[in-house]
């Protein structure tokens, strides 16, 4: 008894310490990373923003202050504190506008990133598992829409189907498809090699639990990467669809397209301009570092 | 070589058929009849409408439509536009000259900047310099570029007055049309000053345009270079004794160069699809504007003609970069 209980604790005292849990290890990466830590802030304080903004905003994105057109930001001579930054040419507050794009934003980046993400899975397991000719028709498919500059193919559905946030949001999602598409069937062909694929197929797992249950879980790291650099594409598209006068309408607080009001006061309020167009490039700048940064901790092959 | 060459032009013929398609379908999915879209507010007789149906072959299966269309587009047929009843292939020739300027402009900008801040991003790794050029060219990428655009214009046109805030040239310069490339019409017109101001025009699109393939050349520039940096010929090269530039130049950055050029060739597609919000910004004469307005007017041969062409072009550029890699690197060519 007692020699068992001996052997027992010296064994204790030799093991390493215990392995890190795979989400353990994850943050440890992902948090020596300080861009993507930074990201991650930045990512949550607008979505934070975007959630509660009826709270957060000091006033109602719609709300037009008549006696206060084109007021420079607060700390400017003949700024107001309550509108912090100016207000546009109608009297809206520029802060209160730009609060409640976040909303619109993030929920466009959400729709577009779920949409394509779940279709372009399907078609890459499709394609990927079952090869052949349903393969080769898939990945045509994906090339001639890959031939096409993203903004372009986005730009020619909106202007068939007509100018929205819906039709944009559409045109958003089918234009990311492709990169899913090949992602998946990429990570679908290396594991499908894989003994536990060969086995699971032996014991008589079917097509689907195959494809959804073995496979895709195996499949994730690079679509995760994917989809968080698909958010700053989707935000930035949509804000040059806005821009172009195809995507959110006015008086709708879009980013994209309250730059486009604001062409026209280019030479007298330059806080029109600049802040719409600041909000985008953090937000997108945010995306992209948590996106790189993801990339390091999920996929070793890529740690330097 | 020729086998190679030969295997890649055929992949392209496919593609070329599907964006065909593509564009085929794009114009029949725009809600209601297409005669009745194209006569506007107005509408139609029914017998002009017969008439018209016919003219234009709506009234054939969809099939013989098609083949005809892929026809007309063989033979350069890309129907008129619905407004100034133009061919759309003669006004897309006469604006393409601008959007080619501004691309080649922007795209030297993008390698003049990007190629050595990447080489000395990766030759000074972990240095301040390369922090600092890596946080740059992620700024650079992330850039929304209409506002850049409209950044730009605020501090250089309007405060500072450097440079003119739109078109391609003063209107007081009335220059010849032979190139249709202002840099050299205005060199071969004898009006003083023109050539200057044509240059002023070009400066900030070329900038704003030329942003986000910077950022992206001088990422490839900088991880390319890294790799090639830690090879043993380049250890060896060094041992030898010879000097570290000599090393870089020589050695280090012709190797470096074979991902980058292939990364340079896939810019023509952002190049292009950026010209459109550059173009819109600067009012600058090109396809982009042109497309964008169409798209406002509803002219839908022109949306689909133009888009057609910009594919084509794309697929083209691609096809000429994959060829020059195959040329480049024996062993892209020989796998299959």
């Amino acid at each position: 008894m007692t020699i068992s209980t001996d052997t027992s604790t010296s064994a204790n005292s030799l093991t390493a310490p215990a392995p890190m849990t795979p989400m353990q290890e994850f943050w440890h990466y992902f948090s020596s990373n300080k861009g993507a830590v930074a990201g991650l802030v930045v990512i949550a304080l607008i979505c934070f923003m975007a959630i509660f903004a009826d709270i957060v905003a000091p006033h109602s994105p719609s709300d037009q202050y008549r006696d206060a057109l084109l007021l420079p930001p607060a700390w400017l001579e003949g700024g107001n504190w309550s509108f912090v930054l100016g207000t546009d040419d109608v009297g809206r507050d520029i802060l209160s506008r730009l609060i409640h794009g976040s909303r619109l934003s993030i929920s466009v980046g959400i729709v577009a990133v779920t949409a394509s993400l779940i279709v372009g899975i399907l078609l890459g397991l499709i394609a990927g598992y079952f090869k052949g000719v349903i393969d080769t028709i898939i990945m045509r498919f994906v090339d001639i829409m890959l031939a096409m500059p993203s903004l372009l193919l986005a730009i020619a559905i909106v202007a068939i189907l007509g100018p929205s946030i819906v039709n944009a949001a559409l045109a958003i999602s089918i234009v990311s498809l492709p990169h899913y598409v090949r992602l998946t069937r990429a990570a679908t062909m290396a594991e499908m090699s894989r003994d536990y694929v060969t086995s699971s197929r032996v014991i008589g797992a079917g097509p689907l639990r195959l494809m959804f249950i073995c496979i895709l879980p195996n499949c994730l790291a690079p679509l995760i990467v994917q989809a968080t650099l698909g958010f700053s594409s989707a935000i930035l598209d949509m804000a040059a669809l806005g821009f172009l006068g195809l995507g959110a309408q006015p008086p709708t607080p879009e980013w994209g397209s309250m730059l486009a009001d604001a062409l026209q006061f280019v030479q007298r309020a330059w806080w029109v301009v600049t802040f719409p167009g600041l909000m985008i490039l953090i937000t997108v700048l945010a995306f992209n570092l948590m996106g790189d940064g993801l990339r390091d901790a999920l996929d070793p092959k890529l740690k330097q | 070589m020729f086998q190679f060459i030969f295997r890649r032009l055929s992949l392209v013929i496919p593609t070329f058929l599907g964006i065909t398609l593509l564009t085929f379908t794009l114009i029949r999915l725009i809600p209601g009849d297409p005669i009745e879209v194209m006569a506007g507010e107005r509408g139609v007789s029914a017998e002009r409408h017969a008439l018209l149906s016919a003219q234009l072959g709506f009234d054939k299966p969809l099939y013989v439509q098609y083949f005809r269309y892929v026809g007309g587009v063989l033979q350069g047929d890309l129907g008129n536009s619905l407004i100034t009843k133009e061919p759309v292939m003669k006004e897309f020739l006469t604006l393409f000259p601008a959007t080619v300027e501004l691309t080649i402009c922007a795209a030297i900008f993008a390698i003049l900047i990007g190629l050595p801040a990447g080489i000395f991003a990766a030759v000074k790794r972990g240095t301040i310099l390369d922090h600092s050029v890596m946080t740059f060219s992620l700024t650079g990428y992330s850039m929304p570029i209409f506002w850049w655009a409209l950044l730009l214009m605020l501090v250089f046109s309007v405060t500072l007055g450097w440079t003119p805030v739109s078109g391609r040239i003063d209107v007081v310069y009335w220059i010849d049309d032979v190139t249709g490339f202002m840099l050299i019409d205005t060199l071969l017109s004898d009006e003083a000053g023109s050539f200057t101001s044509a240059v002023s025009h070009l400066i900030l699109p070329s900038i704003v345009l030329g942003t986000i393939p910077m950022a992206v050349i001088a990422r490839m520039t900088r991880s390319s270079m890294l790799e090639v940096l830690s090879e043993d010929y380049i250890r060896t090269a060094r041992a030898k004794g010879i000097a570290p530039w000599r090393v870089i130049i020589i050695h280090a950055l012709r190797n470096a160069l074979i991902p980058v050029i292939t990364v340079i060739g896939l810019q023509v597609g952002i190049l292009l699809s950026g010209a459109i919000l550059t173009e819109t910004v600067f009012a600058w004469p090109g396809i982009g504007k042109w497309l964008i307005e169409s798209i406002g007017r509803r002219d839908y041969p022109v949306v689909q003609g133009g888009i057609l062409i910009v594919a084509c072009i794309i697929i083209i550029v691609n096809l000429l970069v994959d060829i020059t890699y195959g040329i480049v690197n024996p062993r892209i060519r020989h796998s299959r």
